[in-house]
C-alpha cells in the first residue's frame, strides 16, 4: 500500500494518534509573524507548534497552510494573537480559546469554537452542527451556513451566521446573542433561559418557550454595531426571539418539594 | 461511533480505482471505528452473478476440526451451486474463509442465497450483477491488503469503519449489509435504531432472514422490502425517516444510484462534497480530503434530508 502511505498517521496501542509528539519547529519566523505548512504534521504536532510560537517565540501572527480538515486544531490558545488557517478545519476546531483572533479560510466541522471565552473567529465557509456550543464570550462569524444546535448552552458572546441554520438553534441558551441572516429549522430557541436570537429568514418552528420579542433601539444599535465592526455590509431585516419565561417555575415548585424533603 | 463513507463517479460508466479511494477514505477515519472495516463496491455490470460468502470468521476458534469443517462446508457449497444449476465461471479464495464466485445463473437469486446459506456457518455477504461486499476485522489497509482491493475498479462504493456498541465484533456484525434478497443493494449506517425488535419481527414474518443481531441490518432489509413492493430508492428512504426510530445517518447504494438519509434530529454527522464528476460523502471531511487534493467546498446536509445521485 505504498500509494496510501504518503500521509499515514501512526497510532499507538490505545488508538491515539502520536500522543508523545515533539514540537516540529518547522515555521518560517519573521519577527512577530510566522508561517508553517501543516500538511505532513499530525494534530498534536500542529498544536504544539502553535503553542511554541505563541508562548515561547513571542509571535503574534501565525499562518497555518494546508490544515486539511484535521480535527482539534487551534484549541486552548489563551493569549491575544492572530491565527489564519488557509483551508478547512475538522471537528472541535478553535475550541476553549481565550483571546485570539482567528480567520478560517475554509469551513469547519462539528463543535467549532466550543466554550470560547473571548476573541474573534471568522469562518469563510460553512460550519457543522454544535457550532459555538457553551459559547461564553467573543464574536463568532460564520459566512456560510451552520448545522443543527448552533450555540447550544450559549452563555454569552455573539454568534453571527450569514447563511441558514439547522434545527434547535440556541437550545438551552442562557445568555448572549445570535444573529442568523438566513432561514432556521425546527425548534428555534428550544428551552432557552435567556438571551436573544435574531433571524433574517423564515423560521420553520419555534421551540418550547421561545417567543417573538419586542424590537427596541438597543437591538438596532447592537446589530448595526456588530455588522459595522466586522464589515459584513448592510444589516438585513431581522426578527427578534426571546425566552417566554413560561418555564420559569422553580419558585412555584419549591414549597411542595420542600414538603417532600421535610 | 462508526464512520461511513460513499463515493460515486458521474462521468458515465468509466471505471475508477474505487478500491483505493475507499481505502484512503476509511483509513483516515480509523479513529471512528477500529474494530472492523467493510466495503460495498460496484464493478463493471455483467450478465454474470457475483456472489461473495464466508464460511468462518477471523476470530472463530481454530479448534481441532476447524479445517476439516471448513473443507466440508466449502465442498458442500460448490455441490449445491452445481445442483441448483449455477455454472461457476470463476472461483476465488480471498482468504482462508471468504470466497468470491462468479456464476452463470438465470434462476431466482433468493432461492440461490437460501440454498447456499443452508450450509452450516455459511453467510452470503453479497449477491448481484455488480455489487461486491467485502468486510472483515481490522482497519481499512488490513482489509484492503487481505482482499487485494487496491486493484478493484468501478463506478461507486460505500464503506464503513465500525466501533461495535450493540452486537458482536465479527463479519456478520460488520457493515455494509446486503439487502437480502434484493440483488445489488447495500447499506452502511452510523447510529442506533430503537425500534429494532419491532421491525425485525415484522420483517421476519414476511420471510426475510437476519444473519446478525446488529440493528443496522434492519435498514437494508427494510429498504429491500419497500423496493420489492415497487417503491423507488428515494421513496423507500423517505418512508424510512418516518418508520425507523433512533438516530441515524445511512447510505444506501444500488447498481446505478447512491442515496443518503439523515434522521429528524441530525444527531449523526455527514459531510458532503458535490462536483460535476464526483460526489463524495463521509462522517468527517478528513475522509473526503484523503481522495481530493485541491481545496474544496463542503457542507453538512440538514435533518430529515434524503438525497440520491445517479451514476
Amino acid at each position: 500500500m505504498a500509494a496510501l502511505g504518503e500521509h499515514t498517521i501512526n497510532y499507538d496501542a490505545r488508538g491515539l494518534a502520536e500522543p508523545l509528539a515533539d514540537i516540529p519547529r518547522v515555521s518560517e519566523l519573521d519577527g512577530e509573524t510566522a508561517v508553517f505548512d501543516a500538511r505532513d504534521l499530525t494534530t498534536r504536532q500542529i498544536n504544539l507548534e502553535l503553542r511554541w510560537l505563541l508562548y515561547e517565540q513571542g509571535v503574534k501572527d501565525v499562518t497555518v497552510r494546508n490544515p486539511g480538515a484535521k480535527h482539534s486544531l487551534g484549541v486552548g490558545i489563551l493569549t491575544r494573537c492572530r491565527i489564519t488557517f488557509e483551508g478547512s478545519l475538522g471537528y472541535f476546531g478553535c475550541g476553549l480559546i481565550d483571546g485570539p483572533e482567528i480567520h478560517v479560510q475554509g469551513r469547519v466541522g462539528w463543535s467549532a469554537c466550543e466554550n470560547m471565552m473571548s476573541g474573534v473567529v471568522v469562518i469563510d465557509g460553512n460550519a457543522g452542527s454544535l457550532t459555538g456550543a457553551a459559547f461564553r464570550g467573543g464574536d463568532l462569524i460564520v459566512k456560510g451556513r451552520v448545522g443543527a444546535r448552533t450555540g447550544i448552552d450559549q452563555k454569552g458572546g455573539t454568534i453571527i451566521v450569514l447563511g441558514s441554520a439547522g434545527l434547535m438553534n440556541g437550545f438551552m441558551m442562557q445568555r448572549g446573542r445570535q444573529i442568523i441572516c438566513g432561514d432556521v429549522g425546527n425548534g428555534l430557541g428550544d428551552s432557552m433561559y435567556d438571551g436573544t436570537i435574531y433571524v433574517g429568514g423564515k423560521v420553520r418552528s419555534l421551540g418550547v418557550d421561545c417567543i417573538p420579542g419586542e424590537w427596541t433601539d438597543a437591538d438596532t444599535e447592537f446589530v448595526e454595531r456588530k455588522f459595522r465592526i466586522h464589515g459584513l455590509g448592510a444589516t438585513p431585516e431581522l426578527q427578534k426571539f426571546v425566552c417566554g419565561k413560561r418555564l420559569y417555575n422553580y419558585d412555584n415548585l419549591e414549597p411542595s418539594e420542600r414538603k417532600l424533603v421535610l | 461511533m462508526c464512520g461511513i463513507a460513499g463515493i460515486i463517479y458521474r462521468d458515465g460508466a468509466q471505471p475508477h480505482a474505487i478500491g483505493t479511494d475507499m481505502t484512503r477514505m476509511l483509513q483516515s477515519m480509523k479513529h471512528r471505528g477500529p474494530d472492523s472495516t467493510g466495503y460495498a463496491l460496484y464493478g463493471k455490470p455483467s450478465n454474470l452473478v457475483v456472489m461473495r460468502y464466508k464460511l468462518a470468521d477471523a476470530n472463530t476458534p481454530r479448534d481441532f476440526e476447524f479445517s476439516d469443517r471448513l473443507q466440508r462446508n466449502r465442498a458442500e457449497v460448490e455441490r449445491r451451486l452445481a445442483s441448483i444449476g449455477a455454472r461457476v465461471q470463476e472461483f476465488e479464495e480471498e482468504t482462508e474463509y471468504a470466497f468470491r464466485v462468479t456464476l452463470e445463473y438465470e434462476g431466482d437469486l433468493k432461492e440461490l442465497a437460501d440454498y447456499v446459506e443452508d450450509v452450516p456457518d455459511c453467510e452470503v455477504l453479497s449477491l448481484g450483477n455488480s455489487l461486491e461486499i467485502v468486510k472483515d476485522l481490522g482497519d481499512a489497509e488490513t482489509v484492503c491488503d487481505g482482499y487485494r482491493l487496491d486493484a478493484f475498479t468501478g463506478t461507486h462504493a460505500i464503506g464503513h469503519v465500525r466501533m461495535a456498541t450493540e452486537s458482536d465484533v465479527d463479519i456478520s456484525g460488520a457493515h455494509p449489509y446486503w439487502a437480502y434478497p434484493f440483488p445489488d443493494v447495500a447499506v452502511v449506517h452510523n447510529g442506533q435504531l430503537t425500534n429494532y425488535f419491532h421491525w425485525k419481527r415484522r420483517l421476519e414474518r414476511s420471510g426475510h432472514r437476519f444473519q446478525s443481531e446488529c440493528d443496522s441490518e434492519i435498514i437494508a432489509v427494510y429498504l429491500a422490502e419497500k423496493m420489492g413492493e415497487g417503491a423507488t430508492l428515494e421513496d423507500a428512504m423517505r418512508e424510512s425517516l418516518e418508520e425507523l426510530d433512533g438516530v441515524f445517518t445511512y447510505i444506501c447504494v444500488t447498481k446505478d444510484a447512491l442515496g443518503v438519509a439523515k434522521d429528524e434530529m441530525a444527531a449523526k454527522p455527514l459531510v458532503l462534497y458535490e462536483a460535476d464528476d464526483i460526489v463524495a460523502l463521509a462522517s468527517e471531511e478528513i475522509a473526503i480530503r484523503a481522495i481530493i487534493d485541491h481545496e474544496i467546498d463542503t457542507y453538512d446536509p440538514y435533518e430529515g434530508e434524503v438525497m440520491v445521485w445517479q451514476r
